[in-house]
């Protein structure tokens, strides 16, 4: 019984393209995940935003959205409506076909990383050996479309955007992969599922999760924290930021275009999200032994949606950052400790299981952390105004 | 037809259209854009070699082309530092107009 | 041959051409983008995995968006509507074309001694990510380390060459 509410999506799958000749089977399994997928979350997406107004509200001490349904949580309808009801109105001097081109390439590359995704046991859509490379490789394909959004729309605050999203975008890439290096080597493969097979485990009732250990919490830290960036959020969200540059790289989208790069936002977001629960937490196992009559679908789905909280309650808490704050900040602080993570989890692994690995790697990382931030993060004298123009 | 000659075929051609835009255009960053086509149609050469090959499981074209890759990436990056370089200099980027030894 | 290899080609083959062949800078990196995109999906087709994604990893994400940058920070204050060929097309395209020519006679007259497609068609590889890295860190670790040493010098050459100079010495 439980298995059979754990394993449901896939049993109904199957009856469902029994019906069909043996040859078409396979490929209609694949398309009917596909169709689950851009289901699932769309619907998330309209749950997340509601919950991210009425969040945010609250914790600027005022009422989110209220008027459309029951405390607003018809919200997300009205937008819906409001956005492909209104005039898409495209600059006269913009480059018409990489204006349009632009959103419909950021949500078919933010739709294509959840193919690797375990969302459920036996529940991948496809099964790559080379999972992790996959979802990085499409992720970069992402600030593309940044750019190609922000340089179409002919207008300088677009460009200005754009190119400060694309800089921020590269520069947190290489510590997200790096953060997540620890996992892989640890668990020696690049498959997703094999990720989570590892963290399966648990002795005493708890899980085997790599979050649980110095290497893995630091590791998870600095993943949420490059994958902030990745994605454009605020404290990261410079380039969109909507008190400086109108809004950034999509200034001249409306109606459905613009609903178009706020889908891709967030369902990036959640795709990220889904990989960080992924290689971290276990992915869709569940935190007790004893909550294991649970489905395993429902606890990835529950992760997701509690890094999505974690992003709103980031959102409304700190302050923006500079862009060259930004770019100091993943350089010369964030890069190193990723490299240390990497000698932090490959000495955890050396040292045997015992007490004293815990209180080594533990204190390597946290004379890291505060010497990096004394010494690598001091701001720079204040002298004489100096002027750089652009040439 | 051996679907290796296709491939082969593949190759050659973007190789003669990297080549015909490196030695035809006249912007510096044109002329990387065709040197960065041919390097991938020697990739793409070098694959079909290691899949339709004698030894697929000796590694060797599928190794050569990732550092061939690691390394076009790399001139890549020195050769578009140069072009922004010479820009600041010249103002432009016409190679036509880069015939001064002197600067 | 299949139909997904001439969709794939061809896809590869548009790019490319547009890339050499339009008036608008961006546009051509653009098209160079989807040139880049159907060789990795041919790398795939081929079942070079790691290959097909690192090629998107480095070219689109890397390599793409550096020439984009290039372009914009290059650009000339007015946009040059006269041609963007140089003196003498002609013989570039003359010579490009001997070449494929040269080429595809070599392919096509090899292509006899091949083994037919479907006489015993070639088992693909299995080929793990594993593998790659017992070669790499084995057979290929001397190239893996000037490769290392090769990519350093480029990152240290280029911000160096890239640099603006310091006020006093202009």
């Amino acid at each position: 019984m439980i298995e059979k509410a754990d394993q449901i999506f896939v049993l109904l799958g199957h009856w469902l393209v029994s019906f069909l000749p043996v040859w078409l089977q396979q490929p209609v399994l694949v398309l009917l995940g596909v169709v689950c997928i851009i289901v699932t979350f769309p619907a998330l997406f309209a749950i997340t935003v509601l919950l991210e107004r009425k969040g945010l509200g609250r914790m600027q001490n005022r009422y989110g959205p209220n008027r459309v349904g029951p405390y607003g949580i018809f919200q997300p309808v009205a937008d819906g409506i409001k956005s492909l009801t209104k005039e898409d109105i495209v600059p006269l001097n913009a480059d018409a076909v990489v204006h349009f081109l632009a959103p419909v390439f950021l949500v078919v590359v933010v739709f294509m990383g959840y193919a690797i995704l375990p969302i459920g046991r036996n529940m991948t859509l496809v099964n790559l050996d080379a999972g992790i490379l996959f979802f990085f490789a499409i992720g970069a394909s992402t600030e593309l479309s940044v750019f190609m959004a922000g340089w179409s729309s002919r207008n300088k605050y677009s460009l200005l955007g754009a190119m400060r999203a694309v800089a921020q975008m590269i520069s947190y890439e290489v510590p997200l992969l790096m953060s997540s290096l620890a996992v892989i080597m640890m668990t020696g493969s690049l498959s997703p599922n094999r990720i989570v097979d590892a963290q399966n485990q648990y002795t005493f009732g708890l899980p085997h999760w790599y979050v649980f250990t110095p290497w893995g919490l630091a590791g998870f830290i600095l993943f949420a924290v490059a994958g902030t960036a990745e994605t454009n959020r605020s404290p990261f969200d410079l380039p969109e930021g909507e008190s400086e540059l109108v809004a950034g790289y999509f200034t001249e989208y409306s109606g459905f275009k613009f609903a178009l790069f706020f889908l891709g936002e967030y369902v990036g977001m959640m795709g990220i999200a889904g990989l960080g629960a992924t290689l971290f937490l276990g992915g869709y196992s569940a935190p007790l032994e004893v909550l294991g009559f649970v489905p395993s679908w429902f606890w990835f789905i529950a992760k997701v949606m509690v890094a999505m909280c974690f992003f709103i309650w980031v959102r409304g808490t700190l302050p923006r950052l500079r862009q060259d704050q930004l770019m100091n900040f993943a350089w010369k602080f964030v890069l190193p400790l990723t490299l240390l993570n990497l000698f932090d989890a490959a000495l955890w692994r050396f040292m045997g299981p015992g007490l004293l690995r815990w209180f080594v790697c533990s204190a390597i990382l946290l004379v890291a952390y505060v010497a990096l931030a004394r010494i690598g993060m001091t701001r720079e004298k204040f002298g004489p105004r100096s002027y750089r123009y652009a040439e | 037809m051996n679907p290796l000659t296709g491939y082969l075929l593949v190759a050659a051609l973007l190789f003669s259209i990297g080549l015909a835009g490196a030695l035809t255009r006249r912007n510096a960053i044109l002329v990387l854009i065709g040197i960065e086509l041919m390097l991938n149609a020697a990739n793409l050469n070098l694959i079909a070699f290691w899949r339709y090959g004698p030894h697929p499981e000796a590694l060797t074209g599928m190794m050569f082309a990732i550092f061939s890759i690691a390394v076009a990436a790399a001139e890549a990056a020195v050769g578009l530092g140069l072009v922004i370089n010479i820009h600041r200099h010249a103002h432009t980027t016409n190679l036509d107009q880069m015939n001064r030894m002197k600067g | 041959m299949s139909l997904v290899f001439y969709i794939l080609a061809a896809l590869t083959v548009a790019g490319a051409l547009a890339a050499v062949l339009l008036k608008n800078t961006v546009h051509c990196a653009l098209a160079l983008t989807a040139a880049f995109a159907g060789l990795a999906l041919l790398f795939l087709s081929l079942d070079a995995q790691f290959a097909g994604f690192a090629q998107i990893l480095v070219y689109i994400g890397a390599v793409a968006i550096l020439v984009v940058f290039a372009i914009l920070l290059t650009r000339d204050s007015e946009t040059p509507k006269d041609t963007v060929y140089g003196p003498r097309p002609l013989i570039g395209l003359v010579a490009a074309a001997g070449i494929f020519a040269v080429l595809g006679w070599a392919v096509l007259r090899s292509a006899a001694a091949l083994p037919h497609e479907n006489a015993s068609p070639a088992a693909a590889p299995n080929v793990t990510v594993m593998d790659i890295g017992n070669a790499l860190m084995g057979r290929y670790v001397l190239p893996l380390e000037i490769v290392a040493l090769l990519l350093t010098a480029a990152l240290i050459g280029a911000v160096i060459v890239a640099m603006h100079e310091k006020e006093g010495a202009r």
